[in-house]
């Protein structure tokens, strides 16, 4: 048998077997740098629940509560608001939050946990590109543009002009697709509650 | 081989090819006689590298690519405090902008003379992995200022990744590092920017001209000079690129380099353009500037983003239609079938549609910086649809061009 002879079928068998083994290896040392940008155990251990004191809030304010870096908003709506969100159901895109992000048991009309029905937690981050959305309660607002005098207060977002309902439930074909997310939380008492946390196991 | 020289020369090129690499690449490398004002966007391009490379190494000297630090190190140490350190801060910020400038009429360049035909399509793949590299160096160098327009632009953009159905929020997340945009976030783009864009950035560029100098420069009429050599195999059309262009590029120099200093030294914010007015204040997460808006040169393809609705409860079709808006380009030596290059012996009407396609997306690009209402946004759409027409129907349109007659050498027009 001569030895010059080069049997390519061993040869591509070596390449090929290399090759695999090569690529098996360098997939798992890529394991290590892809994991590495994920969320460091610091800032997981900074998204733990917040407290927020809801005793001194007024009817028609709002207070911004910051979680996970995000804002937070607590709103407490007055009467003629209430009204508002049940006659404006015709100009909205979800209106009972069927494709939206909420826990279930703040899936209602004024999006609001158990008897608390005036107070709505929503996170302050518009569903199109992640804006704060600004809160604009009064009637006759000239950011309200082209809703004119259909705009009854909510939110508006002014990087891409999305509305919200005083429910943060979107308008209808606004850039923004989706409600505003509501968060999990439970009210601890009448006055505080725990953002962060699910209140349906509380 | 070439005759041996002695001395020091000869002694180095027995060792390494420096003497040869010289020759190949710029002494005896021939390039076409009738390059026009458009060929110094090449050159003018290497050398905003160049100043980019300087001024962000003495930057990253001063900086602090930490959150609480960031925006102070920046404002305060490296425009108050440090000798200099305004202007060096300055040269770059400026440098980014132009860098898309010249890289911009580089890119149009190539359009009007068909640069990117047979035998030239990896160098326009190249040059277009090059523009979404330094896509990615702009927006990430945006944010290390840490001002309101660094964080709220950076929300946004990221934000388009978590659009991505399914995995989008994790995706978004593992971006960050964070939940929100970050310590985390500032601290890998820090890195990407200054070390691994950069290093791709290098390798993209020295496989450019590599390829460029493998097939040979184009030039204004398209015709190829290597089809008309002499008895030295020289090409007739062509002349050495040294001395003859390095001498005419230092013209280009000089001239870039009066525009370049008028803005870096009297409008280095250029009117809210170059440096966004909202990024004179530190980022704060809670707080959403009035009007959001990239640095102009991201503008236009944030308009094809904006002008594309959601669609059942997803803003993913706007980021596909942003993606694709780049991807397209990078089939266009494919997308244009007709075999003629320069625009100068295609049809008056391929003129008009190029000359549309500028208009397109110089209104798309003023479009991104403006804030949305019904009207801009329709006009935002009509113009999307143009710019995607304008590529997409190439393969049709083009096979129904009647071209006018290509000369057999170049012409000095």
């Amino acid at each position: 048998m001569s030895t010059d002879a080069v049997d390519n079928s061993k040869r591509r068998l070596l390449v090929s077997a290399t090759t695999v083994v090569g690529a098996i290896g360098a997939g798992f040392v890529a394991v290590p740098f892809i994991k590495s940008w994920n969320p460091s155990a610091k800032a997981l251990a900074a998204g733990a629940p917040v407290l927020a004191d809801l005793s001194k809030l007024e009817e028609g304010q709002m207070i911004t509560v910051e979680w996970r870096g995000k804002p937070v908003y607590v709103l407490k709506r007055t009467d003629d608001n209430m009204k508002v969100l049940e006659t404006d159901v015709d100009m909205l895109a979800d209106v009972n939050s069927d494709m939206s992000r909420q826990p279930e048991y703040c899936k209602n009309t004024g999006r609001s946990y158990d008897k608390h029905t005036k107070i709505t937690v929503m996170e302050g981050v518009c569903t199109h590109l992640g804006c704060a959305p600004k809160y604009l309660p009064d009637m006759n607002n000239p950011f309200a543009g082209a809703l004119g005098k259909d705009w009854k207060g909510g939110f508006f977002c002014p990087c891409h002009g999305s509305f919200y309902d005083l429910s943060g439930r979107v308008y209808k074909s606004m850039p923004a697709p989706k409600n505003l997310p509501i968060p999990p939380y439970f009210f601890k008492s009448n006055t505080v509650i725990l953002i962060g946390q699910d209140g349906s196991k509380a | 081989m070439e005759q041996k020289s002695n001395g020091l020369m000869g002694w180095i090129d027995a060792r390494y090819p420096a003497t040869k690499t010289w020759e190949k690449h710029l002494a005896k490398y021939y390039t076409p006689k009738n390059f026009n004002f458009w060929y110094f966007f090449g050159s003018l391009a290497f050398m905003v590298l160049v100043i980019q490379i300087i001024s962000g190494v003495f930057l990253t000297m001063f900086y602090k690519p930490d959150t609480p630090l960031a925006f102070q190190s920046v404002e305060m140490t490296i425009m108050r405090d440090v000798e200099w350190g305004w202007l060096i801060r300055y040269f770059h910020s400026t440098g980014a902008s132009a860098f898309f400038i010249v890289v911009y009429l580089h890119m149009f360049r190539a359009l009007l003379y068909g640069s990117y035909k047979k035998p030239r399509e990896l160098i326009w793949i190249f040059g277009m992995l090059i523009f979404l590299a330094l896509m990615a160096e702009g927006f990430m160098g945006y944010l290390l200022p840490w001002g309101q327009m660094s964080f709220w632009g950076a929300q946004v953009i990221i934000n388009l990744v978590s659009a991505i159905p399914f995995v989008g929020e994790d995706l978004g997340i593992w971006v960050r590092g964070d939940f929100v945009i970050g310590d985390a976030t500032l601290n890998r783009f820090f890195a990407l920017h200054v070390a691994a864009i950069p290093l791709i950035l290098i390798g993209l560029i020295f496989a450019h001209i590599v390829a460029l100098h493998e097939v040979g420069s184009n030039n204004p009429d398209g015709v190829e000079i290597k089809k008309n050599k002499d008895e030295n195999g020289i090409p007739k059309d062509g002349i050495p690129f040294h001395p003859y262009y390095s001498v005419k590029d230092i013209v280009g120099v000089i001239v870039f380099l009066m525009f370049f200093s008028i803005v870096v030294f009297f409008m280095p914010e250029m009117f809210g353009y170059f440096l966004e007015h909202a990024n004179f204040e530190p980022a704060n997460p809670l707080k959403t500037p009035e009007h959001i808006a990239p640095v102009w040169y991201f503008t236009p393809y944030y308009s094809i983003l904006r002008a594309v609705p959601s669609i059942a409860g997803s803003a993913f079709p706007g980021v596909i239609a942003m993606g694709a808006a780049i991807v397209v380009l990078f089939f266009l030596p494919w997308l244009d079938r007709n075999p003629v290059k320069s625009i100068r012996y295609r049809p008056n009407w391929y003129k008009v549609l190029v000359a549309l396609f500028v208009v397109t997306f110089i209104i798309l690009g003023i479009l991104g910086t403006l804030s949305v209402s019904d009207g801009r946004t329709l006009l935002a759409q009509i113009c999307t649809f143009y710019y995607f027409a304008f590529f997409l129907l190439m393969p049709f349109y083009t096979k129904l061009e009647k071209n006018k007659p290509v000369p057999e050498r170049v012409t000095m027009k």
